[in-house]
């Protein structure tokens, strides 16, 4: 038997774009006159998608449009989606921010929502006080705070200054201290946005830990919005992708991912389009795992030169190096023709560089690549930085601890003998 | 005892209809906590980092009083009743006056001032205004001990004030209190809610409540516009103002059981209570329409 706690009916919202000013009193005393005689509110027919880039024609648009879903108890529902999908709307109308224009939720639990940690901080009081407070406006009440308060501090890691106002604290210390405090929230739903964006590394992975401890030990109902597609990964068990206010996908977040993915797209390929008066790379393509130029860790991967020669090239050498986010080569992969005795003559070839099991750890990455000749040394070709492409970690699992960007450049195949010194 | 079936299990539901008055009290009192500790916040943070800390409480009024002394009294010479000091006379009105103004000047900006944490978290929004009110009343509390400090002063150890006592009116006291809360927290939050989307009514807010209190007796008796209105010296309608003013009528009754001067009567308590409370509804009801999509428009 299914146990819904949450039933989200049609739910629509519509926003009025521009300024607030005095051409919006013409609408709202429409408005007014339209439902004193009883009538439907004449702007709720009109309103266009909500697709942030393109120039629309209405002042209207539906920032979610007829969203329907269910959630189950214990469910950790995943809701991703492009900047001004919807995501943050639906969260707002979820947790009684705003209201929606049209539709029903219906619940069988607390909503509480940590929209964004910190809200209601005071900076004149001291940390203890402002766990009770925020506590408090998230919805606790004083004597589950008293109870918790050991807790929350020592979670926290801000001991030492937890009578010290809180102006006096570092940024990341102050949202340290407000994750503690929302992290001991014990409603029947949790609806959590993008909270994990924040502190050092350690703390994220407190913060993460804790989630999963939410999620998995405790049995409660998690609705999870973020960007962080490994978290969404791990955590979740089905995922929601909204789309310019729709729904456009619901099921597991593997394929949710998936979906997701071919709509962001990241500076995926490099193409040349002008003259051609010498050897030149005409494309580079990169084969990922995932669509978006996102590679899963471990999977095989695909590099593509396509390179037009204007005549023929005796000695031709094509190279290219991966680097990192700091423009640090991490690998260098190449082909020279010489060493294999091949000339070429002039006409168009196609360059695949097959890496079967790659190494490289999660994180974002480009292509330096070079075209030359090899015994005169001419350079013909050289492109810096281009072909953006992301390895991510996903679904390989490590236990007890979290991946985390930066802790190395790859990992290296490797097998441990132990042996107990007598 | 979850059947999928049931809707009746709903605990309940998000959805556009608005009710015109839709007050949960158990909604509130399950937030109280919340209620006491913005009290607590607005005590403890508002004096940090002063000198005087809450001195400040006191000297405000005083100074004012004195000015108003100056001005009133001894300039433009108005009498305030023989024996009874006008010092003492300005500082019973300014120390009630003070109490309905911090309401309303504290309460009409409620949206505006709180759209960053209203925006990410839900509690009944009228927690907000209510703790004002409530934040003031220890500020209203602590004027009240200055205000009978010199009462003392002035009844004990000078014989200026030879004709001032208080009357058995006192026990209206808590009423006339909660009057000037209602009031203020009723226009606050009417104010409030109407500035969320068109904010002309900002600019009205910080001068009227200043130009109101010359409307409300509260540096001149009552019987002083009645005297002048029937000597023909004031509009008929201006005194019509200043009689009907429900401020003026819980001004003119703080003084009447403080120090016995001006007058008291059933009917006027009586129509100064139901004005309030009217205010007050009113003000819920337009504030209860606001918070579902103020945010959208603040």
């Amino acid at each position: 038997m299914s146990d819904t706690i949450l039933k989200v009916e049609n739910i629509s919202k519509q926003y009025r774009l521009g300024l607030v000013g005095t051409g919006t009193i013409s609408h709202d005393l429409n408005r007014w006159w339209y439902r004193v005689r009883g009538k439907e509110d004449p702007y709720l027919k009109i309103g266009e998608a909500n697709d942030r880039s393109t120039k629309g024609t209405s002042d209207y648009v539906w920032a979610l449009r007829d969203i329907n879903f269910e959630v189950q108890r214990g469910e950790v529902l995943g809701i991703i989606g492009k900047n001004g999908a919807g995501k943050s709307t639906l969260l707002k109308i979820l947790s009684k921010v705003t209201s929606p224009t049209t539709g029903e939720i219906k619940t069988k639990g607390r909503i509480a929502s940590l929209l964004e940690v910190g809200t209601g901080f005071h900076g004149e009081m001291t940390g203890r006080e402002n766990i009770y407070l925020n506590g408090a406006i998230l919805g606790m009440t004083k004597r589950e705070i008293r109870s918790k308060i050991d807790e929350i501090i020592e979670f926290s890691g801000c001991e030492r200054y937890i009578d010290t106002p809180v102006k006096r604290y570092s940024s990341g210390m102050t949202v340290r201290l407000a994750f503690a405090v929302a992290a001991f929230l014990e409603p029947e739903i949790l609806v959590i946005d993008e909270v994990l964006a924040v502190g050092d590394a350690e703390f994220q992975k407190k913060a993460i830990g804790k989630m999963q401890d939410i999620s998995r030990g405790e049995g409660r109902t998690v609705l999870f919005v973020s960007h962080n597609m490994d978290a969404i990964a791990t955590l979740t068990t089905r995922l929601i992708v909204l789309n310019n206010g729709k729904i456009s996908f619901e099921g597991s977040p593997e394929l949710g991912i998936k979906e997701y993915l071919k709509t962001d797209v990241i500076g995926s390929y490099y193409q040349y389009k002008g003259e051609i008066d010498k050897p030149k790379i005409t494309k580079i393509e990169i084969n990922t795992s995932l669509p978006g130029n996102i590679h899963e860790f471990g999977k095989e991967i695909k590099f593509v030169f396509n390179v037009q020669l204007p005549f023929d090239v005796e000695n031709l050498a094509l190279s290219f190096q991966i680097l990192d986010e700091s423009d640090i080569p991490i690998t260098h992969l190449w082909i020279i023709d010489s060493e294999n005795n091949i000339k070429r003559d002039v006409g168009k070839y196609i360059f695949k560089c097959k890496i079967e099991d790659p190494k490289l750890y999660m994180g974002n990455y480009t292509i330096r690549a070079y075209l030359s000749e090899s015994k005169t040394k001419e350079r013909f070709d050289y492109l810096d930085s281009v072909c953006n492409f992301k390895i991510q970690m996903m679904k390989t699992e490590r236990q007890d601890y979290n991946w985390h960007k930066g802790t190395c450049k790859y990992i290296e195949e490797s097998s441990w003998t132990v042996l107990k010194e007598i | 005892m979850n059947t999928p079936s049931e809707d009746s299990n709903w605990l309940y539901t998000i959805s556009p209809k608005k009710s015109v008055i839709n007050l949960n009290f158990k909604e509130i009192w399950y937030y109280r906590d919340l209620l006491l500790l913005f009290v607590k916040r607005d005590v403890i943070t508002l004096y940090k980092q002063t000198i005087l800390g809450p001195l400040w409480y006191f000297i405000q009024p005083l100074f004012t009083s004195v000015i108003f002394t100056l001005v009133f009294n001894n300039i433009a010479d108005i009498k305030t009743g023989n024996g009874v000091p006008s010092f003492l006379f300005n500082l019973a009105g300014i120390t009630a006056w003070n109490y309905f103004s911090a309401c309303l000047n504290g309460t009409s900006d409620t949206f505006k001032q709180n759209q960053g944490i209203f925006g990410k978290v839900y509690f009944p929004r009228v927690i907000m205004p209510m703790s004002t009110v409530l934040s003031n009343l220890i500020k209203f509390g602590i004027q009240f001990l200055v205000f009978i400090c010199f009462y003392i002063y002035f009844v004990f150890f000078t014989d200026v004030a030879f004709n001032t006592f208080p009357t058995v009116g006192i026990i209206w006291l808590p009423l006339v209190v909660f009057i000037m809360a209602f009031l203020g927290l009723g226009f606050g939050m009417m104010i409030s809610s109407m500035t969320t989307k068109y904010r002309d009514l900002t600019f009205l807010v910080g001068f009227g409540v200043q130009l109101l209190m010359y409307g409300s007796a509260v540096m001149y008796p009552l019987s002083l516009i009645q005297d002048k209105v029937s000597q023909g010296k004031l509009p008929d309608w201006v005194g019509a103002f200043i009689e009907y003013n429900p401020m003026t009528t819980i001004i003119e009754l703080f003084r009447h059981i403080t120090l016995g001067v001006g007058t008291f009567s059933v009917s006027k308590l009586v129509y100064a209570t139901l004005v309030s409370i009217m205010v007050f509804l009113l003000g819920l009801i337009v504030f209860n329409k606001t918070e579902k999509t103020f945010i959208d428009t603040v």
